[in-house]
């Protein structure tokens, strides 16, 4: 599509976002990227104004986890991309599609140390799928194209494009790249998707094989929209699943083949049924240290097969016996035609009922649990989570923040939809829920969208509910405030012998009611049990407006069960009440 | 970055020739990657190859075969590397270049010209006191000249870094990619 087309790099911008079908970005302008917030006035692109470059970052991470399609954020140089650098660590380390667009000092500045001047892609590098200066206004419309091609395709990631301030104030000639040009233009950039026949086959004769078979289902089956074909393959063979932490609801925890959460705080039943497998059928996962404990002890007996799309991934931890690259919907589409083949010739699956009958017995004996409280004391955060989770309408979007309330949120919850679980898995960023939770309702105005906070996650990144409220974004925010960095206090419990170093928040600031109200919201306070319902019910109800719930829960609980970190999964500690039945677990 | 030794017998030794395409910020893409997951890079040489669009960056790591294969589709990930072969001492070319300065008294100096000459070295500069040579070779032969010199007084010297390529009858293969234009901002 040449054309005669006479534009300004700013406008070339805006339009290649556009034929990107860019519909929302968020942003805060400033110097270098001036230029651009010009032609923004009269685009078809929402644009959401932050009140912190880490919001917009994290917002475009929220908005890509539930729509799929790539968050953009766009700010300015110096200070504004360096606010950008947690986000962008954060998508990386959880394959979140995403493009930010920094402002840069003008060419002839770049390197002189000028005011706002950072190296943005030299301090990105490494927590970006890929980066570029951009240093001509006509090269501006094949890097936006590289841009969306790289974050979305092959293993999802952040792409950040760093334009001077001068390539967008000059005049280019209009041009937007085929598809051929942009393939061409990355001669080093192929991914693999479709995975390789002959490993197919021998994975689903290992399947056929196992007596005791485990799918391990990552965050790799929902950027690939593989929850429907995953189900299909569990059903059809009768395998239990595990979802980590990144994969909540890629297989919905009220199935009967679920068994919910593994990892430090999975539950007891997930943990030991990959400890006791004979078969571990990865799927998008990728051997996280929160899931093996001590890798050396991990799932001892177990043959792996491998499935995800980044090469890197296989035998990074975990030498795969079935190493398989490719996109997990392809791949277990025709793991699934591979397997009805092999059994359409008469192979027999193995006989799994014993193995089944083990497992269900465990999710029989250790269930989630918790104390209730006392009459009169404080309220358990699980409680809280329970109740909203009984009172909110189907398929509402949960966003949690980082620590305890994170653990509590994954376990307490039920995720029976993909896509209605939006957390900070990889990087553990605090801070993220409200801002992630902000993008996901822009993504998915028609649902209901919770962002669980705990304390010291909120207030780290709380003024985005400002934006919240000026934009008219009704998320609604459950503080779980047990006055502590409940995750470091129950740390220093267990492993400081309960030496306190500086885990201690305020009972009495900031008045997180008081707070919410500066910012527009409604806010209000729960003390007590029977608070709790009429005031998530009342939450439920608002529509016009953010709010935010402040729980006053016990500062004592502790997350169970829990695995140390560097343990064995086999020394993995219980729900107190259910440590004299912990023989059950062999 | 630098690790012991690891040329000639040191059995973690391996070439890795990588074509990346020739654009600003390529070697700091892949310096940083080393940095950031933990490989030593032993000597590193990099420069455009016969088509402009393309760098060739030869890296001579010190690592365990395991670590190896990690380290090679890391670099793989990076969306300018084009292509990664592992070069087979056995199966390939490979050539240093160095130049040093050593020690040469009147007395010694036709001792050093001798050596050089044996080595089919070249001669760059004499002074009253030292003389500058240079040698290119396979690293061993480097190393042999290097030992010899010793005992004259190396003053300053400077090695390169290994470039590499496979032996005549497997670059068919390699040329392979070249037809592909790359370019962007």
């Amino acid at each position: 599509m040449k054309s005669n087309q006479q534009l300004t790099g700013a406008e070339a911008l805006i339009k290649g976002l556009e034929l990107e079908k860019v519909e929302v970005m968020f942003g805060l302008p400033g110097g270098c990227i001036l230029p651009a917030y010009d032609p923004l006035i009269k685009s078809t692109i929402r644009h959401i104004l932050v009140r912190h470059e880490q919001g917009a970052g994290h917002m475009a991470e929220g908005y890509a986890h539930v729509t799929g399609r790539p968050g953009v954020a766009m700010v300015t140089s110096g200070p504004a991309a360096t606010n950008l650098v947690t986000p962008l660590c954060d998508a990386y380390m959880d394959s979140i599609p995403m493009v930010a667009i920094t402002g840069q000092v003008p060419t002839s500045a770049i390197g002189t140390d000028a005011f706002q001047e950072c190296d943005t892609v030299g301090i990105t590098r490494s927590i970006t799928k890929h980066n570029e200066l951009v240093m001509s206004a006509d090269d501006l419309p094949l890097a936006i194209r590289q841009a969306f091609h790289i974050a979305t395709t092959g293993r999802p990631g952040p792409v950040l494009i760093d334009v001077p301030k001068d390539v967008l104030q000059n005049m280019m000639t209009w041009h937007w790249p085929s598809d051929d040009e942009v393939i061409d233009s990355l001669p080093g950039y192929k991914p693999t998707t479709k995975g390789h026949p002959r490993m197919i086959k021998e994975a689903a004769k290992l399947i056929l094989e196992s007596k005791q078979p485990i799918l391990y289902v990552g965050g790799g089956v929902l950027k690939a929209r593989a929850a429907e074909a995953l189900r299909e393959l569990a059903e059809l063979m009768n395998i239990p699943v595990v979802t980590t932490l990144m994969a909540r609801g890629a297989f919905p925890d009220n199935h009967p083949l679920c068994l919910g959460m593994p990892g430090m705080h999975g539950t007891a039943t997930a943990v030991t049924a990959m400890q006791r497998a004979d078969l571990l059928i990865a799927l998008g996962s990728r051997f996280d240290d929160r899931v093996t404990g001590k890798v050396s002890t991990f799932a001892p007996d177990a043959k792996i097969i491998h499935v995800d799309i980044d090469p890197a991934e296989q035998g990074k931890v975990r030498k795969p016996d079935v190493p398989i690259v490719g996109d997990c919907r392809l791949v277990i589409e025709e793991m699934i035609v591979a397997l009805r083949d092999l059994m359409a010739g008469g192979t027999k699956q193995a006989d799994i009922s014993a193995w089944r009958s083990r497992v269900n017995g465990w999710k029989e004996n250790f269930p989630l649990a918790y104390e209730p409280s006392e009459p009169g004391a404080a309220l358990k955060p699980q409680y809280c989570l329970e109740k909203l989770r009984d009172a909110s309408p189907e398929g509402t979007i949960l966003v949690s923040g980082v620590g305890q309330h994170q653990m509590w949120s994954s376990q307490f919850w039920h995720f029976n939809e993909p896509y209605t679980w939006v957390n900070s898995g990889g990087l553990g960023t605090m801070g993220f829920s409200v801002p992630a939770a902000v993008g996901a309702k822009v993504g998915r105005p028609d649902k209901t969208v919770w962002a669980i906070d705990g304390d010291g996650c909120f207030q780290m990144t709380a003024q985005e509910l400002i934006t919240a409220s000026v934009e008219q974004i009704p998320i609604k925010v459950g503080i779980l405030n047990n006055s502590n960095l409940g995750m470091v206090r129950q740390w220093q419990e267990m492993f400081y012998d309960n030496r306190y170093s500086q885990v201690h928040f305020s009972e009495s600031v900031p008045d997180y009611v008081k707070m919410a109200e500066s910012m527009g919201c409604v806010g209000i306070r729960v003390e007590a049990p029977e608070e709790v319902e009429s005031a998530i019910d009342k939450a439920n109800s608002i529509n016009d407006r953010p709010v935010v719930v402040e729980f006053r829960v016990a500062p004592t609980e502790q997350v169970f069960p829990m695995v140390a970190a560097g343990r064995s999964n086999d020394e993995i500690m219980l729900q107190p009440s259910q440590e004299k039945r912990r023989e059950l677990l062999r | 970055m630098t690790t012991s030794n690891p040329f000639g017998s040191e059995p973690n030794h391996h070439v890795l020739s990588v074509l990346v395409q020739n654009r600003p910020g390529v070697l700091a893409r892949v310096a940083s990657l080393f940095a950031r997951r933990g490989y030593n890079i032993f000597s590193l040489a990099v420069a455009p190859t016969e088509q402009e669009d393309y760098s060739r960056i030869t890296i001579v790591v010190d690592l365990e075969s395991a670590t190896l294969e990690q380290m090679v589709k890391q670099l793989f990930k990076l969306v300018d590397v084009v292509r990664i072969s592992e070069l087979d001492p056995r199966n390939s070319v490979e050539r240093e270049l160095m130049v040093a300065t050593v020690r040469a008294t009147a007395e010694q100096r036709g001792q050093i010209v001798e050596l050089v000459n044996i080595f089919e070295g070249k001669i760059l500069g004499v002074g009253p006191e030292a003389l500058s040579v240079s040698l290119d070779g396979s690293p061993e032969k480097l190393n042999d000249f290097s030992e010899l010199l010793k005992q004259y007084g190396i003053i300053e010297s400077q090695r390169t870094g290994r470039v590499a390529l496979p032996k005549l009858d497997r670059t068919a293969r390699v040329r392979a990619v070249k037809e592909t234009k790359g370019k962007a901002s």
